[in-house]
């Protein structure tokens, strides 16, 4: 039996509001108790914590690619991994294929979600039965928005029944055709054809319809807009059980980053104007968006170097995400126990998944950092398989230094 | 009608100060004309026209004698090719033209590789045509000679509305205070992006004139403003430039049909009625007769400025040859 000490740390769970000094003792892969005034085993071996937060690890809720060493150097210790890969994630051989559950040696744990439609090509519904027994923690097309009406009925009636949660990408494609940014005068002067924010609402304001008309849950990937916000809190206002996410991209960032066609920042959906971004940060602090997600995507040279219209839209986010979200505590004095809340428990609750809080008797999965520890974003430092982030040269605050899953130092800080 | 002598500068520029011994066109490339103060373009725009009372009289040098020209073109032209071709051969250089079709584009080779390898073969000017917004100044990146933008996408087109301004210079004198119309698809033409900032920037007053669907989002931003009727946007013009209405643009359900375009925004003697009796007529070519514009309007002598605009694309591309490489090796030292 290994038995791990966390002393001298300030433990933060968003899920129980906790927030104090104290020892958490890990026992077999397992927390096994936690607080002020714990006293340590003898035979535990002490990870002393320096007074920095002890968190539990994050659950990112959207990544196209495991890339396990950027995701444990970035205190991510549950990935979601999205359905459209090469091939696509449609049945459940390759579910079970991917999914990862830290006992293996991995570095992080790999949920992946099923694609809704077989091949994601939006016309028939892929097996979502036997997905969910391979242990698909979700459905959604990824980056494809699941555009029939009729079909998302069907798959909604069916994911409720499941009790499995539907992950939409809200963008109507016929509207965002042949887009490469957000509708604007930049879009107009750089003569790149837009994105408007509408495709966004409307997508949202069809599939509350169709929540309503079947009583799914549906969760929308990402929100950048003023319009998609309002379409969002009107749905939750009428207590229909919808959730959404942002990557910090949308509330750090806004259209002006395409300046001179910088293909890095090129995203679906699309950077949007200031207003948006805003927001986006407002959306944040009243809780309409519910989680923060990474959107991890890499994306090599081929891929990006490239004119602005034919780049791949993506950018990686893992090693990212937890310092950009600091953002929305350091800048926006948005408490930091929502903030964290929304990068671990309110995913893990939303999925379903036992990871996402520091509790006896769960995984643990957890994060140490230093919250307020400066630095600026390179990404030649960078442990993903790319280095595309709209973020180079970026100043942050908040360093991850050690990333434990399942008990395991998955990574730490060497400069520490 | 020509005026054949300079003009005098812009009234508004007399007051500017040419730089002491300094370089009045600054630019390494050529990829815009968004941003170019209106002493630069003045600048281009007197250069060029040396160059085209040169062309009248048929008085050539070969200045830029054991330069390299090429000239990449991945979207299908004639003129601007010919163009830049003949420009660049009157002015002594060698001129080498490359096109997508026998070029290794279509074997897969990515665009910044191309870039590379013709760097690596020395020219002294690129001219670049691409398909792609953006894809000219990517490609200048990689590139250690004076790149010319010949048109990407939907961005810019900077030597066209340069030609556009000689014509419009020496036929009117000026291009200050004037009012000029710009009609027709405006939504995925780089020649109005570029026409909008240049005559703007040159103090003219700048409308577009262009059914809904055509036109681009916040285009009032640019400083243009903005008619969905012709009658209103006509009124009072001294210059109407029309634009080629491109067919395949039909399928995306922009336009009804190319009769229903004709009725509300084809040119025609009637629809012209509204602007000043001198109005000057011009279009970039190629045309369609009976689409953006009926014959009887495109022949008319007296108004139309369309074979002069193709006149004076030779001496606007002589101009913008002379200028870009007069630097370059002082550059190219530089970088070294």
């Amino acid at each position: 039996m290994t038995i791990k000490a966390f002393t001298n740390a300030r433990l933060i769970d968003p899920a129980s509001g906790r927030d104090e000094a104290g020892t958490l003792i890990v026992e077999d892969g397992r927390i096994s108790a936690l607080g002020h005034g714990i006293t340590v085993p003898k035979q535990a071996t002490v990870i002393d914590c320096k007074g920095h937060i002890l968190a539990p690890g994050l659950v990112d809720m959207r990544s196209f690619s495991i890339d396990e060493k950027a995701a444990a150097a970035g205190g991510i210790t549950s990935v979601i991994l999205m359905p459209d890969q090469s091939p696509p994630l449609d049945d459940a051989a390759m579910i079970a294929q991917k999914v990862r559950t830290g006992s293996d040696g991995s570095l992080v744990r790999v949920h992946p979600m099923g694609a809704a439609t077989q091949g994601t090509e939006g016309e028939a519904m892929a097996e979502i039965g036997l997905m969910t027994k391979a242990g698909a923690v979700g459905f959604t097309d990824g980056r494809k928005t699941i555009a029939s009406a009729r079909i998302m009925r069907r798959i909604l009636d069916y994911a409720r029944n499941l009790d499995r949660l539907v992950v939409q990408h809200a963008e109507e494609p016929t509207l965002a055709a042949n887009g490469a940014m957000n509708e604007s005068e930049i879009a107009t002067r750089l003569g790149l054809s837009g994105i408007p924010t509408a495709a966004e609402a409307i997508m949202i304001e069809r599939d509350a319809r169709l929540v309503a008309l079947t009583g799914a849950r549906l969760h929308h990937a990402q929100i950048s807009c003023i319009e998609g916000i309002d379409a969002m809190a009107g749905a939750k206002k009428r207590g229909l059980p919808m959730t959404c996410g942002v990557s910090p991209q949308y509330f750090i960032l806004n259209e002006t980053s395409v300046g001179d066609y910088r293909t890095f920042a090129k995203l679906s959906p699309p950077l949007r104007s200031e207003a948006d971004r805003h927001a986006v940060v407002e959306a944040i602090r009243t809780g309409v968006i519910d989680v923060i997600c990474s959107a991890h995507e890499p994306r090599d040279q081929d891929a990006k170097r490239l004119p602005f219209a034919d780049a791949a839209p993506g950018s990686v986010g893992y090693e990212t995400l937890l310092a950009l979200s600091l953002t929305l505590y350091h800048a926006y004095d948005i408490p930091l126990m929502q903030v964290l809340a929304m990068l671990t428990v309110k995913p893990s609750e939303l999925l379903g998944l036992e990871c996402g809080r520091l509790e006896v008797g769960r995984p643990a999965d957890l994060v140490i950092f230093d919250l307020d520890q400066p630095w600026r974003i390179d990404p030649e430092e960078f442990s993903s398989e790319t280095q595309n982030t709209p973020f180079d040269g970026h100043a942050v605050q908040g360093r991850v230094l050690r990333t434990v899953l399942a008990g395991r130092t998955v990574y730490e800080d060497k400069d520490q | 009608m020509t005026n054949e002598s300079v003009p005098e500068r812009e009234p508004y520029l007399r007051a500017m100060i040419d730089p002491p011994g300094g370089n009045p066109f600054p630019q390494r490339h050529l990829l815009g004309i968004e941003g170019l103060p209106p002493e630069q373009i003045q600048y281009l725009l007197d250069v060029a026209e040396g160059y085209a009372a040169a062309q009248r009289s048929r008085q050539f040098r070969p200045k830029l004698r054991g330069l390299t020209q090429i000239n990449l073109f991945f979207e299908a032209s004639t003129r601007t090719l010919m163009s830049f071709e003949i420009a660049g051969k009157r002015l002594g250089m060698d001129t080498v033209s490359f096109s997508v079709d026998t070029s290794s584009i279509k074997k897969g080779e990515t665009l910044l590789d191309t870039a590379q390898t013709l760097n690596a073969m020395r020219p002294d000017v690129l001219v670049v045509r691409h398909g792609r917004s953006g894809a000219v100044s990517l490609l200048a990146q990689k590139m250690n000679c004076a790149v010319i933008n010949a048109g990407d996408g939907q961005h810019e087109h900077p030597t066209q509305a340069l030609l556009d301004a000689l014509t419009i210079r020496r036929r009117k004198g000026r291009i200050h205070g004037l009012t000029i119309a710009i009609c027709g698809d405006i939504l995925h033409s780089r020649v109005a992006r570029s026409n909008i900032h240049l005559l703007s920037a040159m103090g003219a007053r700048v409308r577009v004139v262009a059914p809904p669907t055509l036109l681009p989002y916040e285009c009032m931003r640019l400083g243009a403003e903005v008619f969905t009727n012709m009658e209103d946007g006509l009124k009072g013009c001294d210059v109407v430039m029309m634009l080629r209405l491109q067919k395949e643009r039909m399928q995306g359900a922009f336009l009804p049909s190319e009769r229903e375009f004709f009725h509300f925004y084809g040119l025609t003697e009637d629809k012209l009625k509204p602007a000043k009796p001198d109005v000057l007529v011009m279009h970039p070519g190629p045309m369609n007769r009976g689409v953006e514009i009926a014959t009887s309007v495109a022949d008319n002598l007296q108004h139309s400025a369309i074979e002069e605009q193709v006149e004076m694309g030779v001496a606007v591309r002589m101009g913008c040859l002379d200028v870009l490489t007069r630097h370059l090796h002082d550059q190219t030292e530089a970088d070294q």
